[in-house]
């Protein structure tokens, strides 16, 4: 039991960058931490974002592991903090209160159209491949051979990797069972993936970028005119910061040099804006409109004022980046779809919410990759621990009341316990089918697996 | 493939790696830094972030740098890891200005 002088911190999210924010807390000396998750499970992107085919980056969840087995760590899956706990109610039971809860909302496209069945977001793609009970019911129409994915960063080539790849090397990785079935049964044949600028903007990683060339019975195929560069082009690809530019654009050539082998293609059509998405009950195609650059290097724009056309596709995916979402009690920026902070620090105009705090996508909005977000969580504890002194003299008369506030509000949280009962669960469930990990995508399942009976929730 | 750190990282140490690294698998003595290759999980935050390019994914190590992965496995496992930023060496602007970097 935490004594009630403790130090005590919450923290909201359990993706990297809170697990990176409750290690640099207890590097700090003695603190008290509660993760709450609005999940059974923790994790976050981890779980729910990084693609099956990427087992080893998943293998992080070993440090969180560690890092949940620290003195004065508490899980509380199951939890969600705005709904049947307030952030008031937090601030009355911590010293401070850090947000972990990343950016779960797609950035929309502003089109006509954009809402047609079989136009759907990334993130439903990704949470219902990946076994998120937010996108358990979800179904796509695979029953067409084009599909189109707007957009050309690591997420693209994730939805796009999935889309391609031969169903019998997904059988082999925790992809959930009931997208292997629809995936099975997918005519897909041609993937197109947009973007509204050119080769050397394109956002994928090396590694990321590198995997579409390498996908089984699969071309990868870029026009050889589009990676004509022009001036300010050319003077980004041999910028001495901007390494990874002159790789990508190596890569391309190589995949504009190939011979067509197979019957199945990834398209990677750059220098094109959607402007609208096209069809009467459904998606029938996605309007494009030729694009130019325009500014200087690394700020070039994409004026849309060239040939328009329309690419016949049966299904489209948007994936052109995230936002976070507002909690009541916590300012919002609506703009960048951020916490408004400084340092970490959660402000509202000029004047600092006191113990309040933020980090990783929530913070700085959708970009960096795990890693970086460790960095990013160290910065804000050190500002919350130049703060520590004040905050701990703050008297927090329901410090000890946690559990009766959840037993109130009928809340059953999972306990880090209970996740591990639910994480052996799943791999004797994917030993089974040969599969590293079979995840449970219902709530309901989830809890019974945690050993939690259905009375009790 | 996993990372490693080659010789532009000696003389500079400047760290920025270990800052991004999700797992802690970079270890160090008092000249440069080393990739505990079995710990890396592959997710190249590290390359990006190096202010003098030191490290490389495995596959686009250059053929001048081979060698640094089989200096990179011997040496990790003996060296205690580095997960905080240190202090970079007193001689690490003038060698980022040597090799070329702003």
């Amino acid at each position: 039991m935490l004594e009630a002088s403790e130090f005590r911190v919450a923290i909201v999210g359990s993706g990297p960058s809170g697990f990176y924010a409750a290690e640099a807390l207890f590097k700090s000396g003695a603190v008290a931490v509660d993760m709450f998750d609005r999940l059974p499970t923790p994790f976050g992107l981890v779980r729910g974002g990084v693609a099956p085919d990427h087992p080893k980056i998943k293998t992080v969840s070993a440090v969180f592991n560690r890092i949940a087995k620290l003195p004065g760590f508490r899980f509380f899956g199951n939890v969600e903090i705005g709904s049947s706990i307030g952030v008031d109610d937090l601030r009355q039971h911590y010293h401070a209160v850090i947000f972990a809860c990343g950016a779960e909302r797609d950035l929309r496209l502003g089109v006509a159209g954009e809402d047609l069945p079989g136009s759907h977001t990334a993130t439903e793609f990704v949470g219902w491949y990946n076994g998120h009970p937010d996108y358990r019911e979800r179904s796509f129409d695979l029953s067409k051979e084009v599909a189109v994915i707007i957009g050309q960063g690591n997420v693209a080539a994730d939805v796009c990797r999935i889309l391609a790849t031969p169903v019998d090397d997904l059988k082999k990785t925790d992809i959930a069972d009931h997208a292997l079935e629809q995936l099975a049964t997918s005519r897909i044949r041609d993937i197109y993936l947009i973007g509204r600028r050119g080769p050397a903007q394109a956002k994928f990683a090396l590694a990321e970028l590198r995997e579409l060339g390498s996908i089984r019975d699969c071309n990868a195929i870029v026009d050889p005119r589009d990676l004509k560069l022009g001036a300010v082009c050319s003077v980004e690809s041999v910028d001495q910061a901007h390494e990874s530019i002159a790789r990508n654009l190596a890569i391309f050539r190589d995949f504009s040099n190939r011979p067509l082998l197979h019957r199945k293609s990834i398209w990677f059509r750059f220098f094109q804006s959607p402007s609208a998405v096209l069809g009467g009950s459904r998606v029938r195609a996605l309007q494009v409109t030729r694009c130019r650059l325009d500014g200087e290097p690394f700020k070039q724009l994409a004026i849309a004022d060239g040939t328009v056309t329309d690419l016949e596709c049966g299904i489209v995916f948007r994936s052109i980046g995230y936002r976070g979402s507002p909690i009541e009690g916590v300012p919002f920026d609506p703009h960048r779809g951020i916490f408004p902070n400084v340092e970490g620090r959660i402000c509202d105009g000029y004047s600092v919410q006191r113990g309040l705090y933020a980090v990783g996508w929530i913070k700085r909005g959708p970009s960096g990759t795990i890693g970086v977000n460790r960095a990013d969580s160290c910065a804000t504890v050190a500002s919350l621990l130049a703060d520590k002194a004040h905050l701990a003299a703050l008297e927090k008369p329901h410090s000890r009341n946690l559990q009766y506030l959840l037993n109130e509000r009928g809340c059953r949280p999972v306990s880090y316990d209970e996740w591990l009962r639910i994480d052996t669960a799943e791999i004797d469930a994917g030993r089974a089918r040969g599969k590293p990990r079979e995840k449970f995508t219902r709530i309901e399942n989830l809890l019974s697996a945690a050993g939690i009976a259905s009375h009790a929730r | 493939m996993p990372v490693v750190v080659t010789d532009n990282c000696l003389r500079c140490r400047f760290t920025e790696c270990v800052t991004v690294c999700p797992v802690a698998c970079f270890h160090g003595d008092e000249t440069m830094l080393y990739v505990e290759a079995d710990e890396c999980i592959e997710c190249a935050a590290c390359v990006s972030v190096c202010p003098v390019h030191a490290i490389y994914d495995v596959i686009d190590l250059p053929d001048d740098k081979k060698q640094w992965q089989a200096i990179n496995a011997e040496r990790a496992p003996a060296l205690p890891v580095i997960d905080t930023k240190q202090t970079e060496l007193p001689t690490a602007e003038a060698r980022r200005l040597e090799l070329g970097f702003r």
